[in-house]
């Protein structure tokens, strides 16, 4: 078990120098000029990038050397900062991209984690439902609106909502996350995340319920197809007691892993959510880096990126073994 | 239920052939034809598909009265009065001009026979903007499907088919691709196309392009796969055994025992596409104004509040028009699931 | 998909129409949505109760129709199908691949797979272990099955590989038998039986296969641990279906062996369903012999293996190897079992058969009795009973 998990941990290694590579690849891409002039704009926006800055980018980066020495040199050395979790300084806040990526990451986290609650408890019983109903009235119903949840566009739906429950009705505030008017106790602000949280959560539980309801329906058709429950059932269990005990055990081991795999998505920010209700999360800070031409953070937020999803995968097959008895790791 | 024993035994007359050739059975391509078209939901489908089609690439021969990117210069007429008062020779002249002026374009206008479904903050004609947005946002997601499956199919099909080295290689390759971030990734290239002076029209499908570099492993993993447990199977060994040659056996066996999954995968992907490249558009990375995409003119409501609340014919189209795409696709996609996959019973 | 250009050239001929495939699947549709009700309905258990023609069987299948409505059109998997099986006797029923075996014993347990699976007409009359209570199984409504199911008939499958839960223990899933069937019993109590009938199975080391996940047992065990399961209900009938068809020969033996003991040492009857001869010749005191659906010839083992009339009876038993024989080949009877879908109204083995006549073209032949036991339904042996 260990040495599998050590095998497993120095092959995520080797992924993620594959997406290093990439990423500053892509970087060099950019014309240094268009970086230059990225930085002056932050400049004339107000906030001052410090020679020091640019000039440690430019030679944490390599940036400016385009002979392959140089590039290799440039690569080798953001490699050797990244292995120390220095992923260099922010152009636009001034400060180091791990403590942007810290303080901006709980905001995200809360909204994600809470959504991902909601999608599972919602989503198993409709499917459920669904399967258990195949090709009734009450499977097809589910199936369409999940099917619709699923089309809509995320900054369409988002906006609609806004429009509708925020702006039209003004039963909740339509963006930030604190109104800006006075100080509040521990329990006024509590009500103000709440209140103005309401809305992404809902959007992003629509938008992604779809997705979950199908995954638990295919599987529960699957094992209630199985010689299992037909042996369950011939033991004298009623209905209810097949469905909810011994298929929706069954049920569960592709759920449960597929909640590892979730991982990434719970630290990583919903970018476009974010960026329509102008909620402080790592995802719509990202969205404003890119735009402002912030190298460090968008380098930085892409690894961190990456390095979620390599450990929602290992966390994935690692779930694997705990939830299904068969599975072995080896 | 003696009835029903009547209704059942639908005795065939035509005794003389063998009992077990007597059964006539559904031909395999009614068969999947027959399993696709029972399920209401795949017909709703085909008909939002081909008619968002018809409306995109017919409707701009039918409708005329507007292009594109033409702009209505002429409802803002501004009328202005002006009063001169001479005296001549002691007599008072009072002349009174009308000065017609087309100062601005006829913006946000609301919906009338005029316009359809009204003007944007620019002056175009929503509805013709419609149907060429949908133009481009289906031929880029097609045309992204189509260059995914076929990179995805053939180096899924060399990794599956020769394994060993290439094999490994593919698949590393494909596992580092599948943890790279989807739109922060793109949001990096629209950087660089934006500092290499792109011309705006051929900007998405660069972007499309870079995509599809991004999103071929998952069709490479499933055609592996199919071709991995194909070659286990008895048939292809018999092949082998056979002495068929290589592309013989790729073409004639691999091929198209992968197809009804490949059909599937794109049907079902060509919905997440069409969704890519409208956030694209949205975030203000793939086509650019003045020409139209369904993204692109729902991006103004992220800045424009009044927009938003006051004036929902310049946006709430478009997004109908990427759901019904959407969601058309996913019936599509479904019911070609049901239909083509022989373990799916009913 | 490949041969698409030629499927389309024969169509007219080989294939259904779609005029016809929509019929059809209009005409299930009405008969699938009819059934369901039936199954589904409220019903008092008067309604479901009857009465035992010979009190001394515990089980009596009268007239049973059990089809499947296919896109292809109605299969009469189960086609009239008649046989009692009397207290204390183990009834075989025997047949090649797809003549509806499965089907009738699935049929009795209400576990045929719905909605295209469905019970017609017919009755399943079942003596319970109450004095006088009789239930018509054909006729319950799918929620009261569970009256029947463990406790009174219980099932041994084909595929032990598969038919037990893959994510609980061996002993959570015997000791759940218990508790459904002896409300209130404790763990402890519950466990002692389970502990108690994989002794009886002869499993070793009862202990750890008690703690065990099905997949880190061989297939024989497994197959142990499911005829454990149908015995701790205490059942009045257990059906056996092909329990020892996924297993190699040697372990085979010893399942069998393992059955012959629990007959006697249970009190109850034993349907067992095979397509193997020679275990019915060993196990069985009465054989039904089943083809295309339906019920060829039946008597006791005696009459069906020394004095076998029915023309496929016949070939059965010629195409089973033996030391002794003669010939090098085994003979074989010619053709496949057909497709039980618009079966024309004569005997359904005329094309197989060797001793076929002029009168074979006409009706399907009647159940004729030859001896209080032994019945035929073949055209040769009408004529003598006509006579006689």
């Amino acid at each position: 078990m260990l040495k599998y998990i050590l095998k497993r941990l120095a092959y995520c290694v080797l992924i993620l120098l594959g997406v290093s590579l990439i990423i500053y690849f892509l970087i060099r891409l950019m014309p240094v000029d268009f970086i230059q002039s990225k930085i002056d704009a932050i400049n004339q926006g107000g906030a001052t990038v410090s020679e020091e800055t640019v000039n440690a980018m430019y030679e944490m980066y390599g940036l400016g050397d385009n002979s392959f020495s140089g590039i290799m040199k440039g690569y080798f050395n953001w490699l050797g900062a990244l292995v120390r979790f220095d992923l260099g300084t922010s152009f636009v806040y001034g400060i180091p991209v791990v403590d942007v990526i810290l303080e901006h990451m709980g905001i995200s986290f809360i909204i994600a984690l809470i959504a991902t609650v909601f999608e599972f408890l919602i989503a198993i019983p409709l499917g459920i439902t669904a399967a258990t109903h195949q090709y009734k009235l009450r499977d097809y119903v589910v199936t369409v609106l999940v099917m619709i949840g699923i089309s809509l566009p995320s900054f369409f739906f988002g906006q609609m909502l806004k429009n509708t429950l925020a702006l039209k009705l003004g039963w909740f505030p339509a963006s930030g996350l604190v109104d800006a008017t006075s100080d509040y106790n521990f329990w006024g602000l509590m009500g103000q995340y709440v209140s103005h949280m309401f809305i992404p959560i809902l959007t992003i539980v629509i938008l992604s319920i779809g997705a979950r309801m199908r995954m638990t329906r295919t599987n529960m058709l699957e094992v209630m197809n199985s010689d299992y429950i037909r042996t369950a059932r011939a033991k004298g269990l009623k209905e209810s007691k097949v469905i909810n005990k011994h298929a929706f055990r069954n049920t569960l081991i592709p759920l449960v892993t597929s909640l590892a795999g979730l991982l990434p998505s719970l630290f990583s920010g919903a970018i476009i959510t974010e960026q329509v209700f102008d909620l402080p999360g790592i995802g719509n800070i990202a969205l404003d880096a890119m735009n402002r031409g912030d190298i460090p953070f968008i380098m930085g937020y892409n690894m961190f990126l990456a390095l979620l999803s390599v450990l929602g995968v290992l966390l994935a097959d690692l779930m694997y073994a705990v939830v299904d008895p068969r599975v072995k790791l080896e | 239920m003696e009835e029903l024993n009547k209704n059942n035994v639908q005795s065939t007359e035509d005794t003389e052939a063998p009992l077990d050739k007597n059964v006539r059975l559904m031909s395999p391509t009614r068969m999947v034809v027959r399993r696709f078209f029972r399920s209401k939901l795949s017909i709703l489908g085909l008909i939002m598909v081909i008619g968002l089609f018809l409306f995109s690439f017919v409707g701009p021969l039918i409708y005329t009265e507007w292009g594109e990117t033409e702009l209505d210069r002429s409802g803002t007429v501004e009328y202005a009065f002006a009063e001169t008062t001479y005296t001549v020779n002691g007599v008072e002249y009072t002349v009174r001009q009308t000065i017609e002026t087309n100062l601005t374009d006829n913006f946000l206008a609301p919906p009338s026979d005029e316009h359809i479904l009204g003007t944007d903050d620019q002056g175009y004609d929503i509805f013709v903007r419609l149907m060429y947005g949908g133009r481009i946002s289906l031929t880029v997601s097609f045309l992204a499907v189509f260059v995914i499956t076929l990179f995805g199919t053939v180096l899924g099909g060399v990794a599956g088919y020769f394994g060993g080295f290439i094999d490994n290689l593919i698949m590393r390759v494909c596992d580092v691709l599948i943890c790279l971030p989807g739109i922060p990734i793109l949001l990096i290239i629209s950087t660089i196309l934006t500092a290499s002076d792109i011309d705006a029209k051929y900007r998405i499908y660069l972007l499309m392009i870079y995509l599809t570099l991004f999103s071929w492993p998952g069709t490479a993993r499933l055609v592996r796969g199919q071709i991995l447990s194909l070659r286990e199977q008895e048939y292809m060994v018999a092949a082998e055994a056979m002495g068929y040659s290589t592309s013989r056996k790729i073409f004639k066996h691999l091929v198209p025992n992968v197809m009804p999954q490949l059909i599937v995968q794109m049907s079902l992907s060509l919905g997440s596409m069409i969704l890519y490249e409208a956030t694209l558009s949205y975030l203000g990375l793939g086509v650019q104004a003045p020409y139209a995409a369904w993204g692109t003119m729902i991006n103004i409501i992220s800045t424009n509040n009044d927009i938003l609340q006051n004036h929902w014919n310049v946006w709430v189209p478009a997004g109908v028009c990427i759901v019904i795409a959407v969601l058309g696709l996913n019936f599509v996609g479904d019911g070609l699931r049901d239909a083509l996959d022989p373990k799916a019973r009913r | 998909m490949k041969n698409e250009k030629q499927t389309e050239k024969t169509s007219a001929k080989g294939y259904l129409t779609g005029k016809e495939i929509r019929e059809i699947a209009k005409a299930n549709k009405r008969e699938i949505k009819r059934l369901e009700k039936y199954k589904n309905r409220k019903a008092k258990v008067e309604e479901f109760s009857t009465k035992m023609k010979n009190p001394d069987n515990i089980l009596e299948i009268e007239d049973l129709n059990t089809y499947f409505f296919t896109e292809q059109g109605v299969v009469k998997a189960v086609n009239g199908v008649s046989f009692d099986v009397p207290k204390n006797a183990t009834v075989g029923i025997v047949g090649e691949s797809g003549c509806g075996k499965s089907v009738t014993s699935m049929s009795v347990m209400r576990l045929i797979q719905g909605p295209q699976g469905q019970i017609c007409s017919g009755s399943i009359r079942f003596n319970t272990a109450e004095e006088g209570v009789v239930y018509d199984i054909a006729a319950m409504p799918i929620h009261e099955i569970h009256r029947i199911r463990g406790k009174q008939i219980s099932m041994i499958f084909q595929e032990p590989m598969t038919s037990l839960n893959p994510v609980f223990t061996i002993g959570q899933q015997l000791d759940e038998v218990s508790f459904i069937h002896s409300p209130g019993i404790s763990e402890e109590d519950a466990k002692a039986k389970s502990m108690e009938l994989l002794n009886l199975v002869g499993i070793a080391m009862p202990e750890r296969v008690y703690s065990a996940f099905p997949h880190e047992l061989s297939g024989g065990m497994r197959q142990r641990v499911m005829i454990a399961m149908a015995l701790i209900g205490n059942p009045r009938l257990i059906i056996a279906d092909e329990p020892t068809t996924a297993l190699d020969v040697t372990i085979q033996a010893q399942i069998l062996d393992l059955l012959r003991d629990l007959k006697n040492k249970i009190d109850g009857s034993i349907l067992l369903i095979t397509h193997d001869l020679g275990i019915i010749a060993e196990m069985a005191d009465y054989v039904v012999v089943m083809y295309a659906g339906r019920v060829i010839e039946k008597g006791t083992v005696d009459e069906i293996f020394h004095n076998p009339l029915h023309p496929y009876t016949i070939g059965l038993q010629k195409s089973k190897p033996t030391l002794d024989s003669a010939s090098d080949t085994l003979f074989n009877i010619p053709g496949n079992v057909p497709n039980p879908i618009n079966m024309p109204n004569h005997c359904y083995f005329k094309e197989r058969c060797d001793k076929c006549t002029a009168k074979c073209s006409g009706a399907y032949p009647d159940m004729i009795q030859v001896s209080p036991t032994h019945y035929v339904a073949c055209h040769l042996y009408g004529k003598e009973e006509q006579n006689g």
